[in-house]
């Protein structure tokens, strides 16, 4: 492990950095299908408003152009050079998850000028990730941990998992809502608990989705819990029914007081003039989107649901109720068409 | 004794635990003589010796020391510990049977290549999800051109020790080498994904492969590339007892979102015979077992009529 620990650096103020991350999680309600136009548009907009992280990778991460995630249109790494080319004080940042990308994607996309290395693990799984934050660090990559679907587990187990990442390389960990599910005071409560188990080492991020309709409340409550760095994304465009969205963020943090250097009326111009017009849909809080939150899905897993439903002819929701309740965590899409299958077995007359 | 083989298994986490059940049961050639790890209080040490193993956590400093060094060691460590022993097992003339992803000999799948050489001085098993996957794209391309064979393999968190752990990336390079180099791919991708859900779910692999168009199509060669892989899921059978098609493979006709391939995509479950770990662990048996069907073709091998060595 090399360099300093993030944390103390920018705390202190009280400032909080927000990463957007449409052109990463909102690739999830594209099926991975953003064209490099969409992302010089989006980072030029965003960069303009002075978000000071932009995330671009596949839906899944570096390397998740797939069968099972959904094969992007544009090659990751293009798409991650023309963000580097295109941004002028923002940091491009990039996820992986380890089993899907590996440290030579990283290295790649730390040659096409990413600077931040998002490395996510389910949330009790964090000692998967060691090999990836000792290569992040090593590139002189800053570090940022995802423990995904946190609502799994109690605030003390997510705090051990965070310490893991922590003791690994991680400058910051974040509790990740990755299906949406949690509700005002057990988002708070995770993040307290990190920030009393690693606030002297390392920052706290919370990540949000609207399942619910609360990741920006839950944002909120993140941030006088002691959370320093949040995700958002535009239009709410993400896995699921979507992110919390960074224009709201910005309206809300400011209102509050909350200092994050992001101008309101350009982040509100990012959303609505840049990248509204090129959605063939936003992602919305129906049926399978709430039952997703109220199951603890993982977000991304809605529209393989829908297609799986649609070929197999059976009703997405039945399907993500099922896959709540069979536990399946992040990157397990290939279960959804195995439950579809049964599921469809089991109405033959 | 004429005929048998001496083993050593390093490594007394979940693998190296499993396989030692595995050949003290099968009492064929090879015969399990010596067990080393690095943690004196570890569980398989403690089994080890119960079985009559000498057993150690010197690690390989001290096997190296014995008197005779066995004929073939089964190497369940992690990658990074394999390549600074594998040299070290050479120099001493030890065959290595390697367990982890460290992918420095040939790599062996059990009922798809045995015709390895066997005069290798170290034969890699690849991975857990390969040799659970490997088969399957092999019965698959044995019939049709595959231009892509990715595998999704999903283990329970508690069957995964910490040399797994430390391995991701090396399961996921030496596994998608082996859809191409073993399964026939032009290219592979693997995919490994840890769930630690209670009870602890039975491991699980997806394999898709895509084929063409007429591959996918109700016809003559999707009947062949069905009856394939149905007759090679029997094959593995015949060692892994618990190695079952949660459904007929699924075919789908050329998609824009697949970049224009066809696919045919295969459910497989693992359920294990709950030798060390319990039946959750398949990963554990699929590696386990091929490798001691290894371990007995290289024993025979050994033990066998040698061929003329000329100076």
């Amino acid at each position: 492990m090399s360099g300093q620990p993030a944390g103390a650096a920018v705390a202190a103020d009280g400032h909080v950095r927000l990463t957007d991350s449409t052109l990463r999680d909102g690739s999830h309600a594209l099926a991975h299908q953003f064209t490099e136009e969409q992302v010089r548009a989006v980072v030029h907009a965003l960069d303009a408003a002075n978000v000071e992280v932009i995330e671009v990778s596949h839906g899944d991460g570096l390397g998740g152009s797939s069968f099972n995630y959904g094969f992007s249109l544009a090659d990751e790494f293009d798409l991650i050079a023309a963000a580097v080319a295109e941004a002028h004080r923002a940091k491009i940042a990039v996820l992986l998850l380890p089993g899907v990308g590996t440290v030579d994607d990283l290295a790649r996309a730390r040659d096409s000028g990413a600077s931040v290395a998002r490395i996510a693990t389910h949330c009790t799984e964090a000692d998967v990730s060691v090999q990836h934050f000792g290569a992040a660090r090593d590139m002189g990559m800053e570090t940022v941990g995802f423990l995904m679907l946190a609502h799994r587990i109690g605030p003390a187990e997510l705090a051990r998992q965070a310490r893991i990442m922590v003791d690994a390389g991680a400058q910051c960990v974040y509790v990740v809502d990755s299906a949406g599910a949690l509700i005002l005071a057990e988002a708070q409560a995770r993040v307290a608990a990190l920030v009393a188990a690693i606030g002297a080492d390392a920052q706290v991020g919370f990540h949000g989705h609207q399942n619910l309709s609360l990741g920006v409340a839950n944002s909120v409550l993140a941030v006088q819990g002691g959370a320093r760095q949040v995700d958002g994304a535009l239009c709410a465009l993400g896995a699921g029914a979507g992110n919390a969205p960074t224009e709201v963020l910005v309206a809300t943090f400011e209102r509050l007081g909350i200092d994050t250097g992001v101008d309101v009326d350009l982040a509100l111009a990012a959303a609505q003039d840049v990248l509204r017009p090129t959605l063939p849909r936003l992602p919305n809080a129906d049926r399978s989107a709430i039952v997703q939150g109220y199951a603890g899905v993982y977000g991304s897993f809605l529209l393989h649901a829908e297609r799986a439903a649609q070929r197999y002819g059976v009703p997405a929701h039945e399907i993500l109720q099922k896959v709540g309740e069979a536990g399946y965590v992040g990157g397990q899409e290939d279960m959804i068409i195995d439950i579809a299958i049964q599921l469809a077995e089991s109405r033959r007359p | 004794m004429v005929g048998e083989v001496t083993a050593a298994i390093v490594g007394s986490g979940n693998i190296g635990t499993d396989l030692m059940v595995k050949l003290l049961r099968a009492g064929g050639l090879v015969r399990p003589r010596y067990m080393v790890g690095i943690d004196p209080d570890s569980d398989g040490l403690a089994r080890a010796r119960r079985h009559g193993l000498e057993a150690s956590a010197s690690g390989v400093d001290w096997l190296l020391k014995r008197d005779p060094v066995p004929d073939i060691v089964f190497e369940a460590t992690s990658a990074r510990a394999h390549v600074q022993n594998a040299p070290r097992y050479a120099e001493a003339g030890v065959r290595a049977i390697d367990l982890t992803p460290a992918a420095l000999g040939p790599y062996v799948c059990p009922p798809v290549n045995l015709d390895v050489n066997l005069d290798a001085p170290n034969l890699n098993m690849i991975s857990c999800g390969g040799q659970a996957t490997i088969p399957v794209v092999a019965a698959v391309s044995a019939v049709t051109g595959v231009a892509y064979a990715e595998i999704v393999a999903s283990v329970a968190s508690k069957s995964a020790g910490p040399g797994t752990r430390a391995n991701i990336d090396e399961f996921t390079a030496t596994t998608a080498s082996g859809l191409r180099e073993v399964g026939g791919a032009a290219r592979g991708k693997a995919i490994i994904l840890l769930n630690p859900v209670e009870p602890p779910m039975i491991m699980r692999n997806t394999v898709f492969c895509a084929i063409p168009a007429e591959a996918a199509e109700p016809g003559p060669v999707r009947d062949a590339v069905t009856a394939s892989i149905e007759a090679m899921a029997e094959t593995v059978r015949s060692y892994v007892p618990g190695y079952t098609l949660r459904a007929e493979p699924q075919y789908d006709p050329p998609d824009a979102r697949w970049r224009g391939m066809a696919r045919v995509a295969v459910f497989l479950e693992v359920r294990g015979r709950g030798d060390y770990l319990p039946e959750y662990a398949g990963n554990l048996d699929i590696m386990t077992a091929a490798a001691a069907r290894v371990g007995e073709l290289l024993a025979a091998y050994l033990a066998g009529p040698r061929p003329q060595v000329t100076a």
